[in-house]
């Protein structure tokens, strides 16, 4: 299992629905600088599969998926 | 060159509405490029005035008011909003379709500001005729 890294941004999007928390990250992620790592805090149990796999899909860093007890953390590194 | 997805709107319920409104984020979310042409009972939705929607199609007949007050209890976004949120991430434009709006007197003002013009259907073949993926909802 990846190490979690302290994430420059974290997007809370606990409680909401498919799509939402995916459509949060792309919005995040459009936000921030290359380099930066980006922390989603997800309920929603499709996004830890559809997130993680536009994370590699992009081209970006997949750094983990992190069970909390009780919510997913997803975590990514914007390399482009 | 993007990949362009084209998807019809046509069906004013909101089971197909919330699934066409996924769908356009799932294309945002792999980087096409969205035309969304609503006519018919879709573009009823889209008038200003539409009021609140709480039609389902006839298999959800006589689940109506379970399905509602779960999706109120558990805060799903309404198909308006993930269409919204779906088109301030990415490319995705909305257009009305002129024959319907004519027909039932319907003009730009009255419609929604998420529909960015009222189109003809050739236009949106146009549009429509080099897309990866089609879709009539």
């Amino acid at each position: 299992m990846a190490e979690e890294i302290k994430p420059d941004k974290i997007v809370d999007a606990r409680g909401s629905f498919c799509p939402g928390p995916l459509m949060e990250m792309i919005k995040a992620y459009k936000q921030a600088k290359i380099g930066d790592v980006i922390s989603v805090y997800s309920t929603d149990s499709g996004t830890k599969k559809d997130a993680a796999a536009w994370i590699n899909k992009s081209g970006n860093q997949l750094i983990g998926v992190f069970d909390k007890n009780g919510y997913y953390e997803i975590e990514m590194k914007k390399v482009k | 060159m993007v990949d362009k997805a084209s998807i019809v709107l046509a069906s004013g319920t909101v089971d197909k509405l919330m699934a066409g409104s996924i769908i356009v984020s799932g294309a945002v979310a792999n980087e096409m490029e969205v035309n969304v042409f609503v006519t018919f009972w879709a573009l009823m939705e889209m008038r200003k005035n539409a009021g609140e929607n709480t039609k389902l199609g006839v298999e959800g007949k006589g689940m109506e008011k379970q399905l509602f007050s779960i999706m109120k209890e558990k805060k799903v976004p309404s198909w308006k909003d993930t269409l919204k949120q779906a088109m301030e991430v990415g490319d995705v434009h909305v257009y009305g379709c002129a024959m319907f709006a004519d027909l039932m007197g319907i003009g730009k003002d009255d419609l929604d500001p998420m529909i960015e013009e009222v189109i003809g259907v050739s236009q949106f073949v146009d549009m429509a005729k080099d897309s990866k993926m089609t879709l009539f909802i």
